[in-house]
């Protein structure tokens, strides 16, 4: 087994493994922390795929970001300490074997599906490159996209306000 | 097995999605929902930059990962906002309690 | 014997930090030796070494270090050496050739920096604190001013109870120390020491510098929530509200020598300074300058240092979020907090302040680089390596802890301020008129080497300023008030 093919196996069993922490946990810290664990082995993993820029956005944004709001709002909301919300039996139930079956389904669709063999084409995928793209072919998204996280910004800050005292 | 191959990525993609399928619909709190969200969407990147690197041979992928983190991003700080008004509002963050219309 | 310890003790520290360098540097030039026999034995049978590179055996070693390899292979500046020798050699080369031990080592190099650091840097913060407040500091421990004190510190927080707090989350209490641990241990496997000492030359590297500071926040965080303890989660959340707002002016600051150099890759953002101290990217024009003095205080805000030290503000929260820590999993915390001031500093050297290069132009001594072993040794003092770097981040720590223990701490909410009413403003003006000025003003014209001259100058008087201060104040330690150029106190 190639050096590759044991760090993509590794890397694959710490970002299964978080996942299942995340369903499995009910503390809902734990959950943030089994979180943390599954961005960074993506992260991980986009550098093994050669995507070193989408990797360490991931870790900035994601794990430096989004997961540090994601703890915010536990602290905020949270009435007790390690309050435990358990989901009612019938409800675990249904969901356990609704997903099994989607499970089973997309393993079974994407063992079979005939992917031509295709190697690997040439990482050549530079900082550059991708700034290029941004800026050529996917101009607009990009323009949207600060317009629309203008929008995020006020609108959370607003939403977030306290309570006025009448 | 032993050379990795696109079915690997995509197999643990799906494997993400169903996880974060799972939380997102049996967990009671607010945030764990938003936390299944969050497997879901690293499920799709994931899946995105795969294809790009083995099967389409430009970076779209990448670009589009890249486009969803920041989306991810914005969408969950609109959500905790709301999850704060929540809290407030109803003094739990428990998502069956938010059953009525009033308020 | 006191007396006679005092009188050696200066000699030992040196021969220490020699000892030190010679560890660090002997794997560097084995590595080397052994890229250099894989190219001869390439060559000679002529391997195919653009493709995958063929493995060397302890039996192709030992023929090329004895001269037995059959043919008239000769190999230029080639001593032979006897067949036990050569054998013992060899199979101490053998492992260097691959890439997994290199990675080893370049881990345990790195772990051992930091430590070694950290230790060093906890007593002298003691001794610059106590020198700026008219005192001593550690004099006792080890002898020579108290120089054993952080391994004294050490040994007492290894064998202290570890404390739980009732009701306290056991794995999250744990899991808090690391997390906050290891990004300040991982952003040093993108930092260069030198062009050629790098664990991981990355084409982000700066980015991922950036996001491992970013994800240290995470454990501070954690840390305050497990500890069940209504004060340490206040503090955390201070800290972390205060460090995640730091990083928007951190971010458009780094933003600023990236657009000038055009990548990200520090080992090409460091070698483009190598002409000299007017090449150095800060003093290019001014607003670099200034995106250099915000990266400082960003930075500050970002380790948690003075002015901004809110997060561990002893006379108000006890000991803020590590309230509850005890033993070596606080000084864990105090050794992600060190090691990222380090590397603060190192990056400002290596972003604006010449990286690994003296204030000599690199291209006087070239002759130097490929001569024999003290040749080397001398270029890597005079002119550019890895001592260079440690020496400029030494001094950014030392200008860190010189801010802590002269400015006051200042309240939440003028921190705030300060960042997103001040610093965020600037740091964006900053970043346009840089725009403006890279797009506008060529570099050789007359606008752009003036700029050049008088940001040159700028920093030659503020270099010079310190030295001198420092001589002066050395040469009157005895006569000036407040150094306490006392002997030794009796007993030590």
């Amino acid at each position: 087994m190639s050096g590759e093919a044991l760090a993509f196996y590794l890397v694959a069993a710490l970002a299964a493994g978080s996942a299942l922490g995340c369903v499995i946990a009910t503390n809902i810290v734990r959950m943030a922390m089994c979180l943390l664990g599954t961005l960074g082995a993506v992260a991980l993993l986009y550098f093994l795929l050669s995507a070193n820029f989408l990797a360490v956005i991931q870790l900035v944004v994601y794990a430096g970001g989004t997961l540090i709001l994601i703890v915010f709002g536990i602290m905020v909301t949270s009435r007790t300490y390690g309050e435990k919300l358990k989901p009612r039996t019938s409800e675990a139930l249904i969901g356990t074997i609704v997903v099994l079956a989607l499970f089973a389904g997309l393993v079974a669709i994407l063992l079979r599906a005939p992917w031509t063999p295709v190697a690997p084409t040439e990482p050549s995928n530079s900082v550059a490159q991708i700034g290029q793209e941004l800026l050529g072919t996917y101009l607009v998204p990009f323009e949207l996209a600060s317009v629309l996280l203008l929008a995020v910004m006020i609108g959370a800050a607003y939403l977030a306000q306290p309570a006025k005292k009448e | 097995m032993l050379t990795v191959g696109l079915t690997q990525y995509l197999v643990l993609a799906a494997f993400l999605f169903c996880c974060g399928l799972f939380v997102m619909t049996t967990k009671r709190n607010a945030v764990g929902i938003l936390i299944g969200v969050e497997l879901v969407l690293n499920a799709a990147c994931l899946n995105l930059v795969a294809f790009s690197r083995y099967r389409v041979g430009t970076i779209d992928g990448q670009i589009a990962a890249l486009f969803i983190i920041v989306l991810a991003a914005a969408e969950a700080a609109v959500a905790i906002a709301i999850f704060v008004n929540y809290y407030r509002m109803l003094a739990t963050i428990d998502a069956d309690k938010g059953d009525e219309l009033r308020g | 014997m006191g007396s006679i310890l005092r009188k050696v003790a200066f000699p030992i520290f040196l021969v220490g930090v020699a000892a030190i360098i010679g560890i660090a540097w002997a794997p560097a030039l084995l590595c080397g030796t052994v890229d250099s026999i894989r190219d001869d034995l390439g060559t000679w049978y002529k391997w195919d070494l653009r493709g995958e590179r063929p493995t060397l055996t302890v039996g192709n070693i030992r023929q090329y270090l004895e001269g037995s390899i059959e043919g008239q292979f000769a190999p230029a500046a080639h001593v032979r050496f006897g067949h036990s020798t050569a054998v013992a050699f060899a199979y101490v080369l053998w492992p260097l050739q691959f890439r997994i031990t290199r990675d080893v080592l370049a881990v345990v190099g790195v772990v051992g920096f930091v430590s070694l650091f950290a230790m060093f840097a906890i007593w002298w913060e003691r001794k610059v604190a106590a020198r700026m407040q008219s005192r001593l500091g550690p004099m006792r421990v080890g002898g020579w001013h108290g120089w054993a004190q952080s391994l004294a510190d050490g040994l007492k927080l290894l064998q202290k109870e570890d404390i739980f707090i009732e009701g306290a989350d056991r794995p999250l209490f744990r899991m808090a120390a690391y997390v906050a641990f290891v990004p300040a241990l991982g952003l040093f496997i993108a930092l260069p020491f030198s062009a050629a000492w790098i664990a991981r030359d990355l084409d982000v590297g700066l980015i991922f510098i950036f996001a491992m500071f970013g994800v240290g926040v995470l454990g501070v965080l954690i840390a305050g929530w497990a500890s069940n303890n209504k004060w340490s989660m206040f503090g955390a959340m201070r800290e972390a509200c205060q460090m995640i707002s730091y990083e928007i002016p951190l971010g458009f600051a780094l933003l600023v020598p990236v657009m000038t150099v055009g990548t990200l890759r520090l080992t090409t953002i460091g070698d483009l300074q190598s002409g000299g101290f007017q090449t150095w990217l800060g003093f290019r024009n001014p607003f670099l300058l200034a995106a250099a003095l915000i990266f400082f205080v960003a930075t500050l805000a970002s380790c948690k240092r003075a002015p901004f030290d809110l997060p561990e503000a002893e006379s108000e929260l006890v000991a803020g979020f590590h309230t509850e820590y005890s033993g070596f999993r606080w000084a864990l915390f105090f050794f992600a907090e060190y090691a990222e001031m380090f590397a603060a500093g190192a990056l400002a050297a290596i972003l604006f302040f010449g990286a690994w290069y003296s204030p000599l132009p690199a291209a006087w001594g070239e002759s130097w680089r490929h001569g024999p072993l003290w040749q080397q040794a001398l270029h890597g003092v005079v002119f550019s390596g890895p001592l260079w770097l440690i020496g400029k981040g030494i001094f950014f720590v030392y200008v860190q802890m010189w801010l802590r223990w002269t400015l006051p701490r200042i309240r939440l909410d003028q921190v705030m301020y300060a960042c997103v009413q001040v610093m965020l403003p600037l740091a964006m003006l900053v970043l346009l008129a840089n725009t403006f000025w890279e797009w506008l003003v060529p570099n050789r014209s007359v606008l752009g080497m003036a700029a050049n001259a008088v940001c040159t100058a700028v920093g030659a008087v503020v270099v010079l300023a310190i030295i001198g201060i420092s001589i002066y104040g050395f040469v009157n330690r005895r006569r000036l008030v407040g150094t306490l150029a006392v002997k030794h106190l009796p007993g030590a």
